[in-house]
């Protein structure tokens, strides 16, 4: 199998400027995506899949910092502006004019939030992007593991749903697996939060009864039902909240926790 | 003819509305404490949504039975509204029954008032059975529904039906008597002619039946909407104008605060000349507090909110911390606003503000502090909150929740630096690593490494 794979060399925006180009699409990885080591895997699977379509894309690397999303979402304006208005200085150096994310924050802060202080860029969402592959007929959705009949339920992050009214696109994807798609009963706008927006990632959460995520995996799980099934995110942070709570619940066995894009890249045969 | 009984119908809706108008003074007052924001863009938009939500009632459809009997309440309200100014015009004229020479329209729409005024009824007592019988959670429990919102609700319910039950012994009274006349009444009277012999065939009792059914039901009337500042129930009047100015922008688009832009600019760049601060009346710079500590740093929008909220929970209940069994409730960050805003302004003529401290509600650890943070909100329910917008998206008046929340969160963290100690190690990480977490930076890259896909061919 050795010779039927070739070694990736990620395009950066710095190499791409020296070289005169200018990248279709910047990947915005961010820092879960950069740092988080099961949220590295997220972000491998969405590159091999912009390389197995031959999407010209580049990545900031390490000229890429916070968006300043947690900051502002904790009260802290002072440092969002300071990394946003930074982080817009060398977007624009680059004459960026698209970019994708997979992570709904850092999605919602640079569409929505960036353009009060200078940084107008058309930003879409992996899920958008990959829906659009798919209906491009781009990713064929095969060649890799079959979902037939595979139980999944999505789980839907706030930012990418309520904040910004994404519920049809990373269930498209999910419909191209052929997978037996199951809704948790609250779904799309009445959506329960894994508890992690906010910046509650970066704290413990307040007294109460029970942790929020582990509320939101109950009823995933009530969903699937027995057996194996897949909570599907498209977050970072929902899958850290869900993946605590299946291990939290003793199911890592039976259930496990995939973003839509490795989801896509298995289908695809690209994580061999 | 005009006789006496005109006169005195006169002075007291003459002195109900003056009352009312004195009221609205009031208000219009309180939430001009507000910062100002403009809002006024995209009228198209507005009066859309203000249609759709408002008007057409839409996001309470998220729940059907609530939703319907709320329906029957509130077109009758409408239509019930048109025999109230037939009621005025009689009451200043010494007419009866001045529409009735609509003919056809006139019997319509008062058979049609008849059956919503039943189902009104119907509606109010399951109403009632719901919050005290049954005791539906999101009305009847946390730390902000104390006696006064509970009792209010009651209060709302129990007019309501007393005010249909005077409109029917008005009509059946008057029924009867045009019968006993041998006259023809205009109007068709589907449920009165029902009980057209419920109060009897003699002609003095009935005289009196239907005078005195006439008369509570336009002082109800009057008293009631004298009534609706103090209450839940104003949101029938301030649906409307916050549903018209509520956020046309996606839920995630927080606001950024133009006052920190300049600041930082002139950090990066010494030759940055910020514009000169707005003067207030006197020529001094009016200096504006980083978030809201109290009611006037929240804008007339967000105040407006609280005057707009009904109470009626939904937010609370689909609420993620609340739901877990933290001290958060949205509805009590809307109703506090309130409390303390009248508390620092004017307020209507019947005035019940939270005392947490002195209800004993323990949970709540407030301080004597005179501000709507501390002194009502906790830096604990404001922590609690994931931003998530579900409370806004459940609103059914639009109400922004989430603003709120965040404006307070900001004063704590930008003007008291009181974030909670791992909120600061976050912020320190992104300050010296550019990330939350405590990475170097130029690990930032390293997950490309060793990455490979199948070959095409």
């Amino acid at each position: 199998m050795e010779e039927n794979k070739r070694l990736v060399k990620v395009p950066t925006m710095a190499e791409m400027a020296a070289n005169g180009e200018e990248p279709e699409v910047l990947f915005w990885v961010g820092c879960a995506g950069s740092f988080d080591d099961r949220y590295k895997r997220v972000t491998r699977a969405f590159v091999q899949i912009l390389e197995h379509v031959g999407v010209k894309y580049a990545v900031l690397g390490t000229e890429e910092s916070c968006t300043g999303e947690p900051a502002k979402r904790a009260g802290n304006e002072f440092l969002f502006q300071m990394q946003a208005i930074t982080n817009i200085e060398v977007l624009n150096a680059y004459n960026i004019k698209k970019i994708v994310t997979a992570c709904p924050h850092c999605f919602n802060t640079l569409k929505n939030e960036y353009p009060d202080l200078g940084g107008n860029y058309e930003v879409i969402h992996h899920s958008t992007f990959l829906q659009q592959l798919i209906n491009e007929g781009k990713v064929a959705v095969q060649g890799g593991e079959a979902f037939k009949g595979k139980r999944i339920t999505f789980h839907d992050s706030c930012y990418l749903g309520r904040a910004n009214d994404i519920y049809e696109a990373p269930r498209d994807v999910l419909a191209a697996l052929d997978a037996d798609l199951v809704e948790m009963k609250r779904s799309r706008a009445n959506g329960l939060c894994c508890g992690a927006g906010g910046a509650q990632m970066f704290k413990e959460p307040e007294p109460g009864r029970k942790d929020i995520n582990i509320e939101r995996t109950e009823e995933a799980l009530a969903t699937l039902g027995t057996g194996n099934g897949v909570i599907a995110t498209a977050c970072p942070f929902c899958m850290v909240m869900m993946s605590d709570g299946v291990k939290n619940k003793e199911q890592e066995e039976t259930v496990k926790v995939f973003d839509i894009a490795e989801l896509i890249a298995q289908a695809e045969g690209l994580s061999r | 003819m005009i006789q006496l009984e005109n006169i005195i119908f006169l002075i007291v809706a003459g002195l109900g509305i003056g009352l009312f108008v004195w009221q609205i003074r009031k208000i219009r007052k309180n939430i001009l404490i507000g910062r100002d924001v403009e809002l006024a863009d995209n009228p198209s938009e507005r009066i859309n949504k203000t249609l759709l939500v408002a008007f057409g009632q839409q996001k309470m459809f998220k729940r059907m039975l609530p939703a319907v009997l709320h329906l029957f309440v509130y077109v009758g309200f409408l239509v019930i509204n048109i025999e109230v100014l037939e009621i005025m015009i009689d009451g200043v004229f010494g007419t009866h029954r001045v529409l009735g020479f609509l003919g056809p329209f006139y019997d319509g729409l008062m058979a049609v008032n008849e059956i919503l005024a039943a189902l009104v009824i119907i509606a109010c007592v399951i109403f009632l059975w719901r919050r005290n019988v049954t005791k539906v959670p999101r009305l009847a429990t946390g730390v902000e529904m104390r006696a006064w919102p509970k009792m209010d609700a009651n209060v709302i319910l129990i007019t309501e039906i007393v005010l249909m039950f005077a409109l029917f012994a008005f009509n059946i009274a008057d029924l009867k008597l045009a019968a006993l006349n041998n006259h023809d009444l205009p109007g068709s009277f589907p449920v009165s002619s029902a009980f057209v012999d419920a109060f009897g065939s003699d002609a003095g009792t009935l005289a009196t039946i239907a005078s005195v059914g006439w008369w509570i039901h336009i002082i109800g009337i009057l008293a009631f909407m004298n009534y609706l500042p103090s209450s839940k129930h104003f949101h029938i009047i301030m649906a409307f104008p916050n549903v018209y100015f509520s956020k046309l922008l996606p839920k995630g688009k927080f606001t950024t605060n133009p006052a920190i832009t300049h600041e930082i600019k002139a950090m990066l760049d010494p030759s940055y000349q910020p514009p000169a601060p707005e003067l207030d009346v006197d020529g001094n710079p009016i200096v504006q507090r980083f978030g809201a500590k109290d009611v006037e740093d929240l804008t007339w929008k967000q105040l407006m909110d609280s005057y707009t909220c009904t109470e009626c929970g939904r937010c609370t209940s689909v609420c993620p911390a609340n739901i877990t069994g933290k001290l958060l409730s949205p509805r009590k960050i809307v109703m506090d606003t309130r409390d303390r805003m009248e508390e620092k302004g004017e307020h209507p003529a019947i005035f019940a503000p939270n005392h947490y401290k002195e209800l004993g509600v323990e949970r709540v650890q407030i301080t004597d502090e005179k501000t709507l943070l501390r002194g009502y909100i906790t830096p604990e329910e404001l922590w609690a909150c994931t931003t998530c917008n579900a409370c806004v998206e459940s609103c059914p008046v639009n109400i922004d929740q989430l603003s709120t929340i965040m404006d307070l969160r900001r004063y704590l963290v930008l003007e008291e630096s009181a974030a909670p100690a791992s909120l600061n190690a976050m912020f320190t990480n992104i300050e010296n690593n550019g990330a939350p977490w405590a990475f170097p930076p130029s690990d930032r890259f390293n997950w490309a490494e060793d990455l490979y896909v199948p070959s095409k061919n």
